[in-house]
């Protein structure tokens, strides 16, 4: 009678499994708990206890980390000097011939220091609507070259930038002919201010990307299309650390990168005079220049976002667990009430 | 050899209808032709020679060596997503291309090897049984009468073979000889055509006397023959021995795959070899099947592909116009670029063209929005589902020694939406076993046997809702029940000799001897147990002899000419042996409906023994013989209520001279050869088979299989309908719809039949063109008379069972009735079809899955089977008793037809629960990918750069992201076995497909969509200019990249371990493991030569891994993309809940050991259950109460 009731009775067979001793040659399945989708596991279900839970968990992690971040970027202080406008004579109409035109493009700003900066203070440019992520730039580049002085003639990447009268450029490459060449000196009180320019690129490129053995050579010799900044053929490349930081090349279209950094601190009130040399042509694509000092706290420079961010999903968990919790508390439903059933609500739906 | 000493029989002489005259028929005239020229030297291997026809060698296997890569290679370019991404993957060798062909190429190649292993270990195994086959060995004549073992692939055409009892013959042969001294031999065909029947051929005359080895020495002859074809039932050839023609038929061909039996050995010469043997040339490929989830998956991808397009004809565009304006009145304005001195990928002055150039780009960059390893994924995932179906315990049949078996793995999702079964009867709800159970003897009942639905009812009544718990006690029993097979009678007043003492107990006698004789039965006997055991046409036959055996009248040797049975003499109460001549035989026949014997007993009294159909027998009595007719009509009844199979038997002693007249004119019939000679020798049998003696009927249990009702009942609940379509008789059918319950009392059962007296009289007179339209007619106004019935009755809940035969099958699946006939068959509640043909099995199947859409599955055993399984939508095959052509030809074999409860409810919804799960988050996870290409895009001028390092791109579907997926398609498990069969219901989650909707793939091609908004915008806000870390450093492009891939292979595991209902240790590994590989690969790949590694050199250890805000914005991001997902569903499980998850909380809260509470769920149906023993048993309890409420 047993026999007969076998479909329905796991018992039953997997009893007869434990008791070993298969006949030979039987195809009788091993047993393992695996094939036989026993294996142990938990079974989590969002009961309203984890729902509550895991939001209130979410909120009570993420409000401090909110405020905790939200008070380290109002720490920082970042002054920003738009300087690409202001920059130009004012009779200038057309600005970008005024760039192209070769000459004298000192500027003098002034920076007036809003609160106490401690040291170091980072000193940025930022340009707008640059797209140094754009395919054809990002890809105009030559690391074998860059790396190795014996790969000086890889340059299949660069063109147009890989010779030059048959010359080979080093370093070629969009990139690096596109090189950044604003300068900037600081003085505070007419004394001047130093600006570090050692280690503000990657110690990584420095190391093992830029080879101490290249050396820059038919570099921005072309007149005819003029790119950025020429480099000092005498330093090899991995001691020339602007064009390093500049060919990392950005994430977006706006960007900031280090130019170096001011190992004083300054007090408010300080009024900063900035002489700077306009070279940089932004004014065809209408770019914007900027430049940027500012101080650092752990997470960083100043940038409110994550802080707002996790306080505001802090917030809504906060608030999610409140919702949830009132509607458990007031409208309590026995949750497997079969009434609720999905296809109980339509009963011709099928 | 020791078995054939004891049987001296030769079953030729019980075939006398069979051997006809041997003459050339008018076909013969072809040999030679054209079709008919294979020319065949017997034993002659010179002369053979120069008609090579290849040897026998059959390979089976799709590839050699040689052909495997180019072949495989294109079947895998078959696919239209394989040649989208072989066209992505050469065109990133092109400057278009966004990233190196790294990205591209890898990922196909090792999804092309991936599958392409899978081809090869397949192959592989198809190879094994190919070796198996081809080096059996066969005796082969060597020359000088010598016959040596060779093996099957070295025959050749017109070689001598020697085949012994139970082998296989190796190929195609010509029947020459054998151990009998007609040159007859019996053959199984079971692996051709599935009949269990033994087949007899027998050789020409010319050959027959050839028994030795030796004496095939001198053997020459040549055989003309037919060219080689696929058709099992027809052969024309001649045998030329020296200088006479004999003629070759179907009769004297052994065709290869089938069986040698209950002969000694057979002399055969090959003819046809290897491929060109009957069996090869009729083997077709079977119908390759794709489950309905696979062919929506395909739409979702065209769906996703056209996405593709459209989102990258928006790059283009942007591109088109920010290159244009490159250069302006000849100035460039994004100088940098170099807009003056471009390739024609950048150049302004043709911006349409670089346009197009990146709109290439574009296809290749989103790609990614369609998982390329879904496929290969899929099938990994369904291989390893498949052997958890072969591998369950619970569909293991300890008897025969059968697990159940998959045989193709595409269909394990399918089993989980299966709305329509179409079922065979025989052999699949029946054992095809018939157990002699019940009898009338002289108007007395005898016999207390339960059949299997009456066992199934009790049970129930027992305990109404807990069937497990009846388990452990069960129900108390005979004891001895089924000790012997066929054999299912207990009644003390009859068994051990008893029957002597009861009223009539000549007739009992009497009945008991028309039970050992009136059959065609061979016995034979068991050499080490001495147990006689029979061989009989059809199964009730044998259960007659096992029950007269049982009963004291043991047939235990049949001669030529007589029959030997021990007897119980009634007197003396001791055996004693007995023999009886026989004389004739009237065979049985569909239209004859009986069959006779005439014996002469020892005492020379001549005895016809006759047993039929009811309905043919009562007319034959005569009238003093009709003593205990109404008494045994009242059983006969009574018996086929209850699902059993009657017959009733009768007798009557004969006169020499009326014999004599008898046989005379019978032999003159039997040795007639005109066309009506089967007319003739009814007639001649209808003259003697008159004036009979009623002895009583016996009942036989045609035994329904172990767990069917139970089995049907849980299906119903399941919200699947049952069809039942058999070959059997229209009462046989109607018999076993009661005993599973598929009808019961109370359900007005909508009969359309053939036989109705308006289309009998019409058959009388007119002509068959007009009475095939009257029938048509006929037909149809049943059909349209029982849609009316059927509209009124749906206001009462009565329910309908439409039975309809296979004549007036044919009218309804004419073209334009079929619309009306199915229309009809669904708003029942049973059909069922009897009489039908294999060809009606499969037109009904495939009007069901046509018609309705709706996902069909057969499920049946025999080879008329075969269409049905094929075109239905999964075809499920009985490993049973008749032969494996059903199995061979099957998606999934099982055992028996309770186990399909186990294979739908269980494997089949978690199967689909797991494939279609699996499918929604392969596509979320490459939406949430491609995604965050896609509005990286926007900020880099839609130029095409990657955001992501090119060895990330490549290893996202292969690596990290694949595995969770994979370990979720193998484990999840939304409900517990045991609650799964609990709760039939749930399957109805799969018939409705509510995890495979459109509704449900938005919904997560939306939270990828989000993911990837929330995820892109988050982490570049958060990394925008400011400096990221205390440092000072600026977050660069590979930096962005690589926090982003962070987030996203966080978030996508995370979301999958959000979507686990079950999770073992191994998806913890899986998950886990995926993330923190993601860190393995991140410091490995960045600690590789730069040359190497270009972007990734050192971003983690350097700029990331120090930097807190890389941690705290990854954290963030998981979370809050995390949370949509979360919320949506708390929300929808506490206030619209699926049925799983209810019983999820069931199982949850401890409430599914409160069998109340579990009732009111289970009864939470779409509609109500109509069939099943629940229902009967519902149906039976309310009409009680009603008879009551009219009572009082």
């Amino acid at each position: 009678m047993m026999s007969s009731n076998t479909a329905s009775s796991s018992a039953a067979v997997a009893g007869s499994a434990d008791s070993a001793a298969p006949r030979r040659n039987s195809k009788k399945p091993k047993y393992s708990r695996f094939t036989q989708q026993e294996l142990p596991a938990c079974k989590p279900i969002l009961t309203p206890r984890w729902v509550i839970s895991a939001f209130l968990l979410v909120s009570v992690v993420f409000i401090p980390i909110g405020v905790a971040s939200l008070f380290a970027s109002r720490d920082v202080v970042e002054i920003v000097d738009r300087y690409d406008n202001d920059c130009i004579p004012d009779n200038t109409t057309d600005k970008v011939n005024y760039i192209q035109t070769p000459g004298d493009k000192s500027c003098n700003r002034s920076i007036t220091v809003p609160k106490r900066m401690k040291q170091p203070i980072y000193v940025y440019y930022q340009l707008d609507n640059f797209y140094q992520n754009h395919r054809r730039y990002v890809k105009s580049r030559s690391d074998a070259q860059l790396r190795d002085n014996s790969s000086a003639s890889d340059t299949s990447s660069c063109k147009p930038e890989d010779t030059y009268n048959g010359k080979i450029i080093v370093p070629c490459g969009l990139i690096a002919w596109s090189l950044f060449n604003d300068t900037y000196s600081f003085s505070r009180n007419s004394s001047q201010l130093n600006v570090n320019k050692k280690d503000i690129s990657w110690k990584s490129d420095r190391e093992h990307k830029f080879g101490s053995d290249v050396y820059p050579s038919n570099f921005q010799s072309n007149d005819t299309v003029i790119g950025g900044a020429s480099l000092n053929s005498s330093i090899p490349l991995s001691q020339q650390e602007d064009l390093i930081v500049w060919m990392r090349t950005a994430a977006l279209p706006t960007f900031r990168k280090l130019y170096g950094r001011i190992e004083v601190d300054l007090e408010p009130n300080d009024v900063i005079s900035v002489t700077l040399q306009n070279n940089y042509n932004t004014y065809s694509f209408n770019g914007k220049k900027k430049l940027v000092l500012s101080t650092t706290s752990w997470l960083g420079g100043k940038n409110d976002f994550l802080g707002i961010a996790y306080l505001t999903v802090g917030g809504l968990c906060f608030f999610l667990a409140l919702v949830f919790t009132l509607v458990y508390l007031v409208k309590p439903r026995r949750l497997g009430d079969p009434s609720y059933l999905s296809w109980n609500r339509n009963p011709g739906g099928h | 050899m020791a078995g054939g000493v004891k049987k001296k029989l030769h079953l030729g002489r019980l075939h006398p209808f069979r051997c006809g005259t041997k003459s050339f028929q008018p076909e013969h005239s072809l040999i030679g032709g054209p079709g008919f020229s294979r020319v065949v030297f017997c034993n002659n291997t010179e002369s053979q020679r120069v008609l090579t026809y290849g040897n026998n060698y059959v390979t089976s296997t799709k590839y050699t060596l040689a052909t495997f890569f180019p072949k495989s290679i294109f079947e895998q370019f078959r696919r239209a997503a394989n040649i989208f991404f072989l066209i992505t993957a050469i065109l990133s060798f092109t400057p278009v291309s966004p990233s190196s062909p790294v990205t591209s190429v890898l990922p196909l190649a090792l999804v092309i090897a991936a599958a392409m292993l899978k081809e090869a270990m397949e192959d592989l195994r198809r190879k094994k049984q190919d070796i198996e086959v081809n080096n059996r060995k066969v005796k082969v004549h060597r020359g000088e009468g010598v016959f040596d073992n060779a093996k099957w692939m070295n025959l050749q055409v017109g070689d001598i073979v020697r085949v012994e009892k139970d082998e296989f013959f190796p190929a195609d042969l010509i029947l020459l000889s054998s151990s009998y001294e007609e040159a007859i031999c019996y053959v199984e065909t079971m692996n051709l055509d599935g009949e269990t029947n033994l087949k007899l051929k027998q050789a020409v005359d010319a050959t027959s006397k050839l028994h030795e080895d030796s004496g095939f020495q001198k053997f020459r002859a040549v055989i003309k023959s037919e060219d080689p074809n696929a058709n099992l039932y027809s052969y024309i050839g001649s045998l030329q021995l020296e200088e006479q023609q004999y003629p070759l038929t179907p009769q004297q061909l052994l065709l290869r795959e089938s069986k040698l039996r209950n002969t000694d050995f057979i002399y055969g010469v090959v003819i046809f070899t290897g491929h060109d043997t009957k069996v090869v040339q009729n083997s077709t490929a079977p119908p390759s099947k794709r489950s309905k989830i696979e062919r929506r998956m395909d739409k979702i991808v065209y769906f996703l592909f056209s996405i593709l397009v459209l989102t990258s004809f928006m790059g283009p565009i942007f591109f088109g116009i920010s290159t244009r304006e490159d250069l302006e009145n000849g100035t460039m304005t994004r100088w940098y670029l170099r807009p003056d001195d471009t390739t024609i990928y950048y150049d302004p002055n043709r911006a349409p063209v670089a346009a197009i150039l990146n709109f290439l780009t574009f296809i290749m960059l989103y790609s990614f929005l369609i998982p390329i390893p879904l496929y290969i994924t899929l099938e990994i995932v369904k291989v390893i589902q498949c052997t958890f179906i072969n591998q369950d315990l619970h569909m293991y049949y300890e008897e025969a020694d059968k697990p159940a078996k998959t045989r193709t793995s595409n269909l394990n999702e399918e089993l989980g939406q299966v709305n329509t079964i179409l079922s065979d009867k025989t052999g699949t709800l029946t054992c095809n076993l018939m157990e002699f159970i019940k009898c009338s003897i002289a108007g007395t009942a005898y016999g207390h046997g339960v059949t299997e639905v009456e066992r199934a009812l009790a049970r129930r009544e027992g305990l109404p809702s807990a069937k497990e718990v009846t388990n452990g006690e069960g129900q108390v029993e005979n004891s001895n029940k089924a000790a012997i097979k066929g054999f299912n009678f207990f009644d003390e007043r009859i068994t051990h000799g008893k029957w002597v003492n009861e009223p009539h107990a000549d007739v009992i006698q009497k009945f008991l001897l028309l039970l050992a004789i009136c059959h065609t039965a061979v016995p034979e006997v068991d050499e080490d147990t001495g147990r006689l055991s029979y061989e009989a046409e059809s199964p009730d036959e044998a259960a007659f002899v096992i029950t007269a055996r049982e009963l004291g009248f043991e047939f235990y040797e049949r001669t030529q000419t007589s029959i030997l049975l021990h007897e119980f003499h009634p007197i003396s109460g001791r055996k004693v042996q007995r023999s009886y001549k026989l004389l004739n035989i009237l065979e049985f026949s569909s239209s004859r409906k009986r069959m006779s014997v005439v014996v002469r007993n020892m005492e020379g009294k001549l005895l016809l023994l006759c047993k039929g159909a009811d309905s043919v027998m009562f007319e034959r009595l005569t009238k003093n013989g009709k003593e205990f007719e109404e008494q045994t009509q009242e059983h006969i009844n009574e018996y086929a209520n209850a699902g059993l199979r009657t017959l009733v038997l009768a007798y009557r002693e004969l006169d020499e001279e009326e014999y004599n007249k008898f046989n005379e004119e019978f032999h003159e019939a039997k040795n007639s050869v005109s066309a009506d000679h089967e007319e003739l020798m009814e007639k001649v049998a209808e003259k003697i088979e008159k004036d009979l003696i009623l002895l009583g009927a016996t009942a036989v249990e045609d035994k329904l299989q172990n767990g069917v009702p139970e089995c049907i009942d849980k299906l119903a609940q399941a919200g699947i309908k049952i069809w039942v379509l058999t070959g059997d008789k229209m009462e046989t059918a109607i018999n076993i719809g009661f005993a599973c319950c598929l009808l019961r009392q109370g359900m007005k059962q909508i009969v359309i039949s053939s036989e109705t007296p308006k289309i009998k009289a019409l058959e009388k007179v007119g002509d068959n063109s007009s009475i095939a339209v009257a029938f048509r007619e006929n037909v149809l106004e049943q059909i349209l008379e029982a849609k009316e019935s059927l509209t009124t009755l749906r206001k009462s809940s009565e329910t309908l069972a439409l039975i309809i035969d296979g004549k007036s099958l044919s009218c309804a699946l004419e073209d334009d009735v079929k619309g009306l006939f199915l229309e009809l068959a669904l708003g029942c509640a049973s059909v069922i079809c009897c009489r039908c043909s294999p060809k009606q099995k499969a037109l009904v199947t495939r009007l069901v899955k046509i018609r309705t859409g709706r996902t069909t599955l057969a499920i049946g055993d025999g080879a008329n089977d075969v269409g049905m399984l094929q075109e239905a939508d999964i075809g499920i095959g009985i490993s049973g008793v008749e032969g494996m052509q059903a199995v061979m030809l099957s998606d999934i074999a099982i055992a028996q037809f309770r186990y399909l409860e186990r294979l739908l409810l269980l494997h089949g919804h978690w199967c689909y629960r797991r494939i279609s799960t699996m499918i929604c988050y392969f596509f979320y996870k490459n939406i949430a990918f491609g995604f965050t290409l896609f509005f990286f895009e926007a900020y880099a001028s839609f130029s095409g750069q990657t955001a992501y390092n090119d060895w990330y791109m490549s290893f996202y579907n292969v690596i990290f992201t694949s595995i969770p997926v994979v370990a979720l398609g193998i484990l999840e498990q939304d409900v517990s076995a045991e609650l799964c069969l609990k709760f039939p219901l749930l399957y109805q989650e799969g018939v409705q497909n509510v995890l495979f909707s459109w509704f449900q793939f938005l919904g997560w091609a939306f939270n990828g969509v989000l993911n990837a908004i929330l995820i892109f915008f988050f982490c570049s806000r958060a990394m925008e200019h400011p400096a990221f870390r205390k440092g000072g450093e600026v977050a660069e492009l590979e930096i962005l990249g690589t926090v982003m891939y962070t987030c996203i292979v966080w978030v996508v595991n995370c979301q999958i371990a959000l979507s686990t209902n079950y999770f073992t240790l191994k998806n913890h590994c899986y998950i886990w493991g995926s993330i923190i590989l993601w860190y393995i690969f991140l410091l490995a790949y960045g600690a590789m030569n730069p040359i190497i590694s270009i972007t990734a050199y050192k971003v983690f250890i350097e700029a990331c891994a120090p930097a807190p805000s890389y941690w705290l914005l990854t954290l963030f991001v998981v979370i809050t993309s995390l949370i949509p997902y979360f919320t949506y569903r708390s929300i929808q499980l506490w206030f619209f809940p699926m049925y799983h998850q209810m019983v999820q909380w069931i199982s949850k809260d401890g409430q599914s050991d409160d069998p109340e509470f579990c009732q009111m769920v289970r009864q939470r149906s779409l509609r109500p259950t109509t069939v099943g023993y629940t229902a009967h048993l519902e149906a039976t309890s309310k009409r009680f109460l009603e008879m009551h409420e009219v009572h009082l």
